[in-house]
């Protein structure tokens, strides 16, 4: 199949959802916070399925406050039943976002026959139909799923930069963060609000699962690839960009070869970025496998150090 | 109506017999090892090995068809799953051991990648010419309804297989739970032992995504061993109770699902289990909200009474002449301590409900005759911890008075005699060590 003009809006929505979802997802990967990002993006679905009954459409306004109110839920309620229960907070979170996404389950089977919302789209979105949808900017015309992801990622950046310096601190150094009077709490539910947003901005493009890729695993890659802060953001955007562009690519390319005509492109975006991880880990310069390979070869016999697996990025 | 729902539940409907016997004894199996994994606090391996089992899933459905075999034959796609899931968990370790990347990354790594290579994988399969692929998505959100009598029979039989050998792995799971270090030193193979209980973590989830769905096997996998440890802190009790709490959970669950049975079965399985939950978080005699509540605040009043009757005491032993129960002034009392003004009223009314004050007037309280011995008993109580952690535990003179405010007021008696013993004391009245 040649590559269209459709298939450049696809990917240009997927980089446009992955570059908002990697910067933000940064500051949950330094918190050691990732599967947060999970459990969120699983339990704005009772958010977005009340929106809908209230709104009877797929209004896009609504929706954002209902996840909003999602994602600071899912936080709130982890920390009390793992403040208050004494409860791990893995456990804390899992038992919370179940529920959630139980309860969203079952409001969107009940609203089934009023609204046209399939719980599939929800899970990994219909980016394929994006380019189907297209709104006026000025004096362009772009899709309106582009636009959203567009909105989102300048959202996303102007928090970050605004916040730089309390995001930076409270992610490296909390309790200085705390002495210094940045709360940490208020940017704690910040950051998951904010990613409960990029979650739903996501949702019809890349679907709210799939965000989950896109929110750790560019940031992952960039822990790979330096210590320093700014230049991790920017390779995370980079990376997630990248994979939005390989893996549209893929997911037309690739299923030919069996007979297929084509596939999800949102499985393959998050595919694709696992691939980019997978290039980092090897090759990285100092943490990839190779390097690693080498050094231990060239100790000299020397006993091999114990590997401190610790995340610790040096602040800039 | 009525009838159905007692048929249903009682197990007498032979259409939702089976089913409800294989949910239940998935909640048997999901139950204990959930309660190794809270242990462990690994509770979120479930979340990470199910969305890790779809493309096995894709990738099995996709080998069979081709081969000509039915696409849907369940052994085939859980053996899909379960090696889709082990390179999951596999990958994970190798992740966590070969960079600086921590845990909770690689498990997120591992579920979003995998899971949407399952996605595009399913996308693939559907299009798959010959492939009747209908349903396939019912490992997302599960249906007991439509599970056939050989599905739940595997499904039940595997759970039990499950449960029996978690049992039989307790000792060797325990002491991984609780000290992996010492269990380290002794020389078991702490890593195998890991990658075991994840392995049959693995099994649960890949049996439990029939039944439940791919989403809600994770809550069933946390939820009954979470609220199990709320109602005891030893180890078989709450092997016990979680595995039950799962049955009933199942049980509930998937009568709840047969009889309504348009609505998603896992969904409704989890709000039952939640609802368990919240009922033992909030009640649960071992550690409930409301019952620690309930603690927390006798213990207050008796702190309360303690320090009252001591402050009392302690004006008495300062007055000149030698001491006797005479009435204290009420300014000299309330300046002793930082009570509020309410506090100290509150405080008068329960000693004088335990009859510990005798008279009150607009500036003296009097004690009673019990009310003056008890004084000087806590009193007595106090002075002999000073004494042991200046001479035992090298605190300062001036330091001892706010440690032993806060350890004596659970000095039991055997206690009280073990000090004495220690100190090589038997004089009634002590003095202070330091200037009160």
């Amino acid at each position: 199949m040649p590559w269209t003009i459709f298939d450049t809006w696809i990917a240009v929505t997927g980089m446009l959802c992955a570059m908002s979802a990697a910067s933000i997802g940064s500051f949950l990967v330094l918190r050691k916070m990732s599967m947060m990002g999970d459990a969120i993006s699983h339990a704005v679905l009772p958010g977005l399925a009340l929106a809908f009954f209230f709104t009877g459409a797929r209004d896009s306004f609504p929706m954002f406050i209902g996840a909003a109110v999602a994602g600071i839920l899912t936080a709130l309620f982890t920390q009390w039943i793992s403040r208050f229960g004494q409860v791990d907070r893995g456990a804390a979170m899992g038992i919370v976002f179940t529920t959630l996404f139980a309860i969203g389950l079952l409001l969107i089977v009940r609203a089934a026959d009023h609204v046209d919302l399939d719980p599939g789209c929800v899970l990994y979105g219909a980016i394929e139909l994006t380019p189907l949808d297209m709104v006026k900017v000025g004096l362009f015309e772009l899709p309106r799923a582009a636009v959203v992801n567009g909105t989102m990622l300048l959202i996303n950046l102007g928090v970050i930069k605004l916040l730089f310096k309390e995001l930076r601190l409270s992610s490296f150094d909390p309790g200085l963060a705390d002495t210094l009077g940045f709360s940490p709490g208020f940017l704690h539910y910040l950051l998951m609000t904010m990613v409960a947003i990029t979650t739903v901005a996501a949702f019809e493009s890349v679907g709210s699962i799939i965000v989950i890729a896109m929110l750790i695993v560019p940031a992952a890659t960039a822990l790979l690839l330096t210590r320093r802060l700014v230049p991790m953001l920017a390779i995370a955007c980079a990376v997630g960009a990248t994979s939005a562009w390989l893996g549209h690519y893929m997911a037309i390319r690739i299923p030919p070869l069996f007979g297929i005509s084509d596939t999800t492109s949102s499985g393959m975006m998050a595919f694709a970025v696992g691939l980019l991880f997978t290039v980092a880990w090897i090759f990285a310069p100092d943490e990839g496998l190779v390097a690693r390979a080498r050094r231990r070869r060239g100790g000299n016999g020397a006993p091999k150090m114990p590997d401190t697996s610790t995340a610790d990025a040096v602040a800039e | 109506m009525f009838e159905t729902i007692t048929d249903v539940l009682f197990l007498k409907d032979h259409n939702t017999r089976v089913v409800v016997i294989s949910v239940m004894l998935l909640g048997v199996s999901s139950g204990i090892i959930g309660a190794f994994l809270l242990l462990r606090k690994r509770s979120l391996m479930g979340d990470v090995l199910s969305h890790a089992t779809l493309p096995g899933i894709g990738i099995a459905f996709a080998i069979m068809t081709s081969l000509g075999f039915s696409g849907k034959s369940l052994p085939g796609l859980l053996l899909g799953a379960a090696v889709s899931g082990v390179a999951g968990l596999l990958l994970m370790l190798a992740i966590r051991s070969t960079t600086r990347l921590r845990d909770d990354v690689a498990m997120g790594f591992v579920l979003s990648v995998f899971f949407g290579l399952g996605v595009a994988v399913l996308g693939m399969v559907q299009k798959m010419p010959g492939a009747n692929a209908a349903g396939l998505e019912s490992f997302i959100y599960g249906k007991t309804a439509s599970m056939v009598m050989q599905d739940a029979q595997l499904i039940g039989g595997v759970a039990l297989v499950i449960s029996v050998v978690a049992l039989l792995f307790k000792k060797e799971f325990t002491l991984l739970c609780f000290d992996d270090g010492y269990a380290r030193a002794q020389g078991w193979p702490v890593v195998l032992l890991d990658i075991a209980m994840l392995a049959l973590v693995t099994a649960v989830t890949v049996i439990g995504l029939q039944a439940v769905g791919l989403i809600l096997i994770i809550a069933f996998l946390i939820i009954p061993a979470t609220a199990a440890r709320f109602w005891t802190h030893r180890l078989d009790l709450m092997l016990l109770l979680s595995a039950v709490l799962g049955a009933v959970s199942g049980w509930l669950g998937a009568s709840f699902s047969g009889i309504f049975s348009d609505l998603p079965a896992g969904a409704i399985i989890v709000l039952v289990a939640a609802s368990i939950f919240l009922f033992s978080m909030l009640f649960g005699t071992d550690r409930g909200v409301i019952p620690r509540i309930r603690d927390h605040s006798r213990l207050k009043r008796r702190v309360g009474r303690q320090h009252l009757l001591r402050a009392a005491y302690e004006i008495l032993e300062q007055q000149p002449g030698s001491l006797a129960n005479m009435p204290v002034e009420r300014a000299s009392l309330l300046a002793r301590r930082s009570w509020s003004a309410r506090e100290f009223n509150r405080l008068l009314r329960r000693a004088r409900a335990e009859d510990h004050i005798e008279s009150v007037s607009a500036d003296a309280i009097g004690l009673s005759e019990s009310g003056f011995g008890e004084a000087a008993r806590i009193t007595r109580n106090h002075r002999l911890w000073e004494l042991y952690l200046i001479r035992h535990a090298d605190v300062a003179p001036s330091h001892v008075d706010r440690d032993a405010d806060m350890v004596e007021h659970i000095l039991g008696s055997e206690m009280v005699r073990k000090l004495e013993a220690e100190l090589d004391l038997d004089t009634e009245l002590l003095p202070s060590p330091h200037r009160l």
